[in-house]
């Protein structure tokens, strides 16, 4: 469902991502490892057409995102990394957008926003601002948008990163569902272990632009004698904090998030 | 065709949601109207130029539409930074599209902008020389937001953040309006500033607007509509190549 072969991307002399293949099969649930600034997003960014790559390969669902990038973008749905709502439209409205987008046909479209909304319990809010909304409620949202026109693969970037224990089962007993019903195949990324031992059928691990190691979490455990997924990825990683680059674009959205939550 | 109605739409209810935006927006052209166009009036008159009001309402339309047109266009970079971009740009549809979308909703958004100023400058003893002369003039305001809108896209698609925003305003946005004519005569100019009214656009569509709805123009309508016209094509041209580069 998607085949990666040597991909590479640079950035004036350095290297995000480098060489890196892997496959995902149909209806696969895949995780994506690895320490701040590895490569994690980069990958996502190339495999969704927002970055082209420096070389290499790549194919979802049967279409090259770079040459074909309509067909490959109908094939999947993603949820970024930072919120991708317009916080000025209802909720209603974020998802009509989507759908209007994607194509979906009007009455299909009525009865999937229904449906998916009430999937994500945020039927009953659906015209209020998004705004409004908590961090997991818009989290939920965006799941619900990007399942709306029932892609074949699923992108999540980190979607569960600030949400509590409760908001983060509620989301994968979704996803689960939803990857059990409809076979969509789901990659994702996250820095929680527990969370890709306990969903993922198979993980990779990516650091400074490579794939490590790559498995089932007994595979990687297995590979370096520990007993945790946490500690393979220590093993693999080693125990160096890295500092992810700030660009200005980071310090704003920090500073505007400050701003809002003091005047809340 | 959906694709682009429904960009438009957003846009429009994003502007007639924020009541504050739209007050905000308006007081700017009413403290010129009202200082200027009152303080001035009786210097102009006796110049023998007759009603100065009337001759600064154009003006004052054609600034509010400067302001909000560029405005609009930079909002780009508030999508690129709050995430929505990246929701348009995954859709399958080209950019081309997206850019005709946003530029059509941002130069609605202005077009509204100003027409609202228009009626306010009438509330305040603004009066065209024909009722009639009005819809030629919203085609021309119309014209004028379609050209700052795809300036206002091509600028943000080249900026990141909006610290460069406060450069923009005051070494292009500023200057585009106080040496349009908006305030004072084009006629018997100091050559220097008749050159830069010249090639600046926005000249033009003031311009077009007095032709049209005070009867007293300057280049002549045909020549304003084919300078708007060919600017307005070459700075969308222009929008839409640097806003297919963006690269997120």
């Amino acid at each position: 469902m998607i085949s990666v072969k040597n991909l590479t991307k640079k950035f004036d002399g350095f290297t995000a991502v480098d060489n890196i293949s892997f496959e995902v099969k149909e209806g696969e649930i895949f995780a994506f490892l690895g320490p701040n600034g590895a490569g994690k997003s980069t990958t996502i960014k190339m495999l969704t057409t927002l970055l082209k790559p420096t070389s290499g390969e790549m194919d979802l669902n049967g279409h090259d995102p770079v040459r074909e990038s309509d067909e490959a973008r109908r094939s999947f749905g993603i949820v970024f990394q930072d919120p991708s709502l317009d916080d000025d439209l209802t909720a209603y409205e974020n998802m009509e957008f989507h759908g209007v987008l994607y194509d979906v046909p009007d009455k299909l479209r009525k009865e999937r926003i229904e449906y998916l909304l009430k999937f994500v319990e945020l039927w009953e809010r659906r015209d209020n601002l998004v705004k409004e909304f908590s961090g997991g409620m818009k989290r939920r949202l965006e799941i619900a948008r990007g399942l709306l026109h029932h892609p074949k693969i699923f992108f999540l970037d980190e979607p569960t990163l600030g949400l509590d224990p409760q908001t983060r089962n509620a989301l994968w007993a979704h996803l689960r569902e939803l990857n059990k019903n409809e076979k969509t195949t789901i990659f994702f990324s996250t820095h929680y272990m527990e969370e890709a031992e306990r969903i993922a059928d198979r993980i990779a691990v990516i650091d400074h632009g490579k794939i490590i190691a790559s498995g089932t979490a007994d595979d990687l455990k297995k590979q370096t004698n520990t007993n945790s997924l946490e500690d393979a990825f220590l093993a693999l990683t080693g125990k160096s904090i890295r500092e992810e680059t700030v660009g200005s674009m980071d310090h704003f959205r920090a500073m505007h998030r400050m701003h809002t939550n003091n005047k809340r | 065709m959906k694709k682009i109605y429904i960009l438009w739409l957003r846009q429009i209810k994003r502007y007639l949601r924020s009541k504050s935006r739209i007050v905000g927006s308006l007081a700017q052209p009413l403290l010129f109207l009202l200082a200027m166009g009152y303080g001035f009036g009786s210097v102009y008159q006796k110049a023998g130029e007759g009603n100065y009001l009337n001759f600064l309402a154009p003006g004052i339309i054609g600034m509010s539409i400067l302001f909000t047109s560029v405005f609009s266009g930079m909002e780009v970079i508030w999508d690129r930074q709050f995430g929505f971009l990246k929701e348009t740009l995954v859709a399958p549809m080209s950019r081309l599209s997206i850019m005709i979308g946003r530029t059509l909703g941002g130069a609605t958004v202005a077009t509204l902008q100003g027409v609202i100023v228009m009626f306010i400058a009438m509330l305040f003893g603004f009066h065209p020389v024909s009722w009639l002369m009005i819809i030629p003039a919203i085609l021309i305001m119309f014209l004028v937001s379609l050209l700052f809108t795809s300036l206002g896209t091509m600028i943000a698609s080249l900026l990141d953040d909006m610290q460069g925003f406060q450069l923009i305003m005051n070494f292009l946005v500023m200057p585009l309006f106080f040496l349009s004519g908006a305030l004072f005569p084009l006629d018997g100019l100091p050559a220097a500033l008749a050159i830069i009214a010249q090639i600046d656009p926005l000249s033009y569509g003031i311009d077009a607007l007095r032709a049209l709805l005070i009867g007293a123009g300057h280049y002549g309508l045909t020549m304003d509509f084919i300078v708007l016209g060919a600017v307005t094509v070459l700075f969308w041209s222009l929008g839409s190549y640097f806003f297919r580069k963006i690269q997120i």
